[in-house]
């Protein structure tokens, strides 16, 4: 596989990852579709590794029936302002999925359909898997009792 | 201090982008079904936007069941955790069990025993069985054939005593462990097994009897619920419901684990790819697993029930009493778990819904860093809005109780 979006590739308990550059990652999802046959997208999370930077990693879990094989594609992202281009158009699965990572992580994917909170009731304010967002306590302080 | 008003209790919901009024179009009514509805099986809200009796737009909303497990997975030892994967699905706890397990012992690099392995593959068989019965029976009764739910149930107890008889829990098992299982198998278990196993096909027959020369059931789920295979592989699609629609690719045949390879059975697909096809497929399933479960009776083998690594399973009570080491290595995982090289893996198993992949990243300590479930109903509830636009209102129950998702799966 030779594609000017790969950073690095690495394989490690029989499962390969790619490091893909962000900024190509649609040309680079599009690729793979069509030309190594990755028809389905299977999973898109992500990682948070504060106060490491670049804070985020976005993972893409492909898998092709065809070949019966899977791929894992990263991407790293920054703290400040993390934004990524969406692969909605390439699989349409990546709409819930993106929403969802949007929700956890506060990941931004550029051109999402429907880019809205999926899990957390839509007023919700920070985003739960990052780390650090508290485990414990509540959104408000109860108010005292009179 | 701020004081709780009502407004922080108004969910905002944002409002649909308005369409261009059109004075010729017929006038459109959103109607709310659930998220407390009967046949949405758990609390899951899809706004249906209907023309008459037409739905021309259905919006799933998920997420009333949500519950931050994997928030919850990075707060607990390795060993803790798996108590969570149970409270994923409550009819593939076994699957998730399995999964967890499969992933974590990847990392760390460890042979299972193959008795162990045969026991994995028996109960998650039976959690399959368990998982179809209480779908067949939900969804008869939803589209308004009652009896069969009574009759799914009487076997589904019997699979539910004999999980209580392995792991002393019906639903929560949390049995398959890092490293094995939780116990041997109990006394008398073969016996148990045996005499369910051996009555069982004649049961699905029986189910298949009522079924399949009813006149209603047939007319509401032919041809009803059909989406493309196209559609659905790139909807995120997985499992039986794939298989309906011709495709025979099943995580067990095409990426064996847990010594699946050694099982024969078949996959049973069809291509009509409607509500009745996913049925049809289902109950053939049923039948294979209750092949592979007899296989797995018969050939049963003997010796260890888990793996020889100390330092991630907890001793015999008995070697605790009597060598220092046993006690060392059972005072240190309780306390301080184990550690986990550090890395990342991707396991998937076929569970009863489809395709669960459990994503771990450990960065060397002994608590996981990252466990991303990618869970079937999240993947299959996608396919929701394309599959009922266009149908009818009757229909959608019917489409809806086909895909067999569980709420607690798509939330987690």
């Amino acid at each position: 596989m030779n594609h000017p979006a790969i950073i690095e590739t690495r394989e490690a308990f029989g499962e390969k990852t790619i490091l893909a550059h962000p900024a190509e990652i649609v040309a680079f999802c599009r690729y793979l579709k069509q030309e190594e046959k990755f028809v389905r997208l299977s999973a898109v999370t992500a990682v948070d590794w504060h106060p490491a930077e670049p804070r985020f990693e976005v993972v893409y879990h492909l898998h092709s029936i065809e070949r019966n094989q899977r791929l894992r594609v990263k991407c790293r992202l920054g703290g400040e302002n993390p934004e990524i281009d969406s692969v909605y158009e390439v699989w349409r699965a990546a709409d819930w999925y993106e929403r969802e990572v949007y929700d956890m992580f506060g990941i931004r994917f550029r051109n999402h359909p429907n880019l809205v909170r999926i899990l957390m009731p839509v007023d919700w304010e920070g985003h739960p898997l990052r780390k650090d967002y508290p485990v414990h306590g509540y959104k408000y302080s109860y108010p005292e009792e009179s | 201090m701020r004081k709780i008003s009502d407004e922080d209790h108004v969910a905002t919901i944002p409002a649909p982008a308005a369409e261009p009024e059109n004075p010729a179009a017929p006038r459109r009514m959103t109607l709310n079904m659930g998220p407390q509805h009967p046949s949405t099986h758990g609390v899951l809200r899809v706004m249906l936007e209907l023309e008459g009796e037409t739905i021309r737009k259905a919006i799933p909303d998920i997420g009333f069941l949500h519950t931050g497990i994997e928030k919850e997975f990075e707060q607990k030892f390795w060993q803790q955790a798996v108590t969570l994967t149970d409270r994923v699905d409550y009819l593939a706890n076994l699957s998730n069990n399995l999964v967890y397990a499969l992933a974590v012992e990847k990392l760390l690099q460890i042979e299972i025993p193959p008795r162990a392995q045969w026991m994995r593959v028996m109960l998650t068989e039976f959690s399959r069985l368990n998982s179809h019965l209480v779908w067949l029976g939900t969804h008869a009764l939803d589209i308004g054939a009652m009896s069969v739910f009574f009759y799914c149930f009487r076997e589904r107890e019997d699979i539910l005593r004999i999980f209580e008889m392995f792991s002393g829990q019906r639903m929560m098992t949390s049995y398959i462990r890092i490293g094995g299982l939780a116990l041997d198998a109990p006394r008398g278990w073969d016996k148990a097994v045996g005499k369910f196993i051996r009555a069982f096909p004649d049961k699905v027959d029986e189910y298949e009897n009522l079924l399949d020369a009813n006149p209603i059931w047939l007319r509401r789920t032919q041809g009803v619920g059909y989406l493309p295979l196209e559609d659905m592989l790139d909807l995120g699609v997985t499992g039986p419901m794939i298989r309906a629609a011709g495709l025979p690719w099943d995580i067990r045949k095409s990426e064996p684990y847990s010594s699946y390879e050694k099982f024969d059975f078949q996959i049973p697909t069809r291509s009509e790819n409607d509500v009745y096809a996913r049925y049809r497929v289902r109950l053939a399933e049923m039948r294979e697993s209750a092949r592979i479960i007899t296989q797995a009776l018969e050939g049963m083998p003997e010796g260890a029930w888990r793996a020889d690594a100390p330092h991630v399973v907890l001793p015999d009570r008995e070697k605790m009493k009597t060598e220092m080491e046993a006690l060392i290595y059972h005072f240190k995982i309780v306390t301080e778990g184990f550690r986990v090289p550090a890395g990342e893996v991707y396991q998937c198993v076929e569970s009863p819904r489809g395709e669960i992949g459990y994503y771990i990243v450990s960065d060397g300590t002994s608590k996981p860093y990252r466990v991303h479930m990618r869970t079937p109903s999240f993947g299959n509830l996608q396919a929701l809005g394309p599959m009922l636009k266009d149908t009818l209102i009757a229909d959608s129950i019917a489409s809806l109780g086909s895909m067999d998702f569980v709420l607690g799966d798509t939330d987690r």
